[in-house]
């Protein structure tokens, strides 16, 4: 028992260096499982309200970007409404088809990042105004990403950005389906893999959600194709998509509730 | 309470607030950031309690995870880097530190860039093999690590010379 005591004594330095060192590698593992990664994020108290003070002081710098970005998507949402009443058709442009089963919130991001591999935002909206995890957030222009933790203010969203993203997306002229990735080479581009190769894709393409996730509604926009490869195996491809959004600079943010997803989920569980 | 350990708590809390609210999202050309929080390992005092050390330095690191949302590799980088550096003290201060209490405002300016070299270099390269953890992509991973290391050591020797009165 005294050589016990001894060795720790000799060693402290080491073994402490070794338990620190585990322990943050430990947490690194952690982090790169999708649903376990709740604690230690942005969202806490701590570090939402500075970021919150943060936005507060600099967010005077973006305003005029913002109010001709809320003109530009009133002016289309305007329109679609006067196109709908005076010819009493859905109208086919690049609209947001949300119907009764969808609630939108509206919210800030107060952090965003884009240069590591695993890329979060914190957005001002938490559990207090009815955000949870796995609701969709996206933008006017296009989709942005996944809630992935909550608390009572703040919440933190899983960019499309991130190496562990996995989104379901089709092609809007012909509904083939693809799951969307990002493999860390450019801000601008992400991946779709996993298309039939009877698709017709071409160059310049619009690519939407789909419909198969629970978390995003049908039609939501992505970006363009960009480039097109046929993978070693022959059977799909991988496409390169331009996004839309410009995922470096990001202000308001939409949140969008599916009130069906329990509902469709708990349908595929009692199917397994 | 001396007035040494004031000073390293407040530089503690500022250099943590500077890299999480500034200097994180500076993203130069596109994905090089400067991580200046590990001044705060580099220039600790030499003669110390080095648990203690270890200790506030997992502590530094795992304040900067939370504020960039990345799991545990700050953390991880900076206990490598405070239980490794002893040894770099030596290669780069020689026989000064075998008498132990290198003032670090005070030495040689040379052996100073030296020593912030390869503490800076030794943490990134944990850091980003920790981020990417895949090494299929070891030229990006090293690219990355050179960019940004020369980022982090220019800050570093600036906000060195800015917050240190006296030097010869």
């Amino acid at each position: 028992m005294q050589q016990i005591i001894n060795f720790v004594l000799r060693n402290k330095t080491f073994l402490m260096f070794m338990l620190l060192f585990g322990l943050s590698i430990a947490l690194t593992i952690q982090n790169h499982d999708y649903h376990r990664s709740k604690f230690l994020n942005s969202a806490n108290f701590i570090s939402g309200s500075l970021f919150e003070t943060k936005f507060s002081i600099t967010q005077y710098f973006g305003l005029k970007k913002d109010n001709e970005l809320l003109i530009e998507e009133n002016k289309n949402l305007r329109s679609q409404l006067l196109n709908q009443t005076q010819t009493e058709v859905i109208s086919t442009s690049d609209s947001v088809n949300i119907s009764g089963n969808y609630v939108i919130y509206s919210a800030q991001v107060y952090k965003n990042s884009y240069a590591s591999n695993n890329n979060y935002l914190t957005i001002n909206k938490g559990s207090k105004d009815g955000i949870s995890q796995d609701f969709g957030v996206f933008t006017s222009k296009g989709i942005i990403g996944i809630i992935d933790a909550t608390t009572n203010g703040y919440s933190r969203v899983q960019s499309i950005l991130n190496i562990k993203s996995r989104i379901n997306a089709q092609i809007k002229n012909s509904s083939h389906i693809g799951s969307l990735r990002w493999n860390a080479k450019s801000a601008q581009i992400v991946q779709m893999v996993d298309v039939s190769k009877f698709a017709p894709v071409k160059n310049g393409d619009t690519i939407i959600t789909g419909g198969q996730s629970t978390i995003f509604p049908k039609g939501i926009l992505i970006g363009v194709i960009n480039k097109i490869n046929l993978d070693p195996g022959g059977d799909t491809y991988s496409i390169d998509v331009e996004l839309f959004n410009d995922m470096t600079n990001i202000g308001h943010v939409y949140v969008v509730e599916n009130k069906d997803s329990k509902e469709i989920k708990s349908l595929e569980i009692d199917n397994e | 309470m001396n007035n040494l350990a004031i000073t390293k708590i407040v530089s503690f809390l500022l250099l943590i607030l500077a890299q999480g609210l500034v200097l994180n999202h500076i993203n130069f050309l596109g994905y090089i950031n400067p991580f200046i929080y590990i001044l705060f390992i580099l220039t600790y005092p030499t003669s110390n309690n080095r648990v203690l050390f270890l200790f506030l330095s997992f502590l530094l690191g795992l304040c900067v995870d939370i504020f960039s949302d990345s799991g545990g590799v700050h953390a991880a980088a900076s206990v490598f880097l405070a239980y490794a550096r002893p040894p770099m003290l030596k290669f780069s201060f020689g026989m000064l530190y075998d008498h132990q209490g290198i003032k670090f405002n005070q030495s040689e300016f040379g052996s100073f860039i030296t020593y912030v070299t390869i503490g800076v270099v030794t943490h990134h390269l944990v850091l980003f093999s920790l981020e990417f953890f895949n090494f299929s992509e070891i030229i990006e991973l090293l690219k990355k690590v050179v960019f940004s290391s020369i980022f982090t050591i220019i800050v570093c020797l600036i906000t060195n010379i800015i917050f240190s009165r006296k030097r010869r």
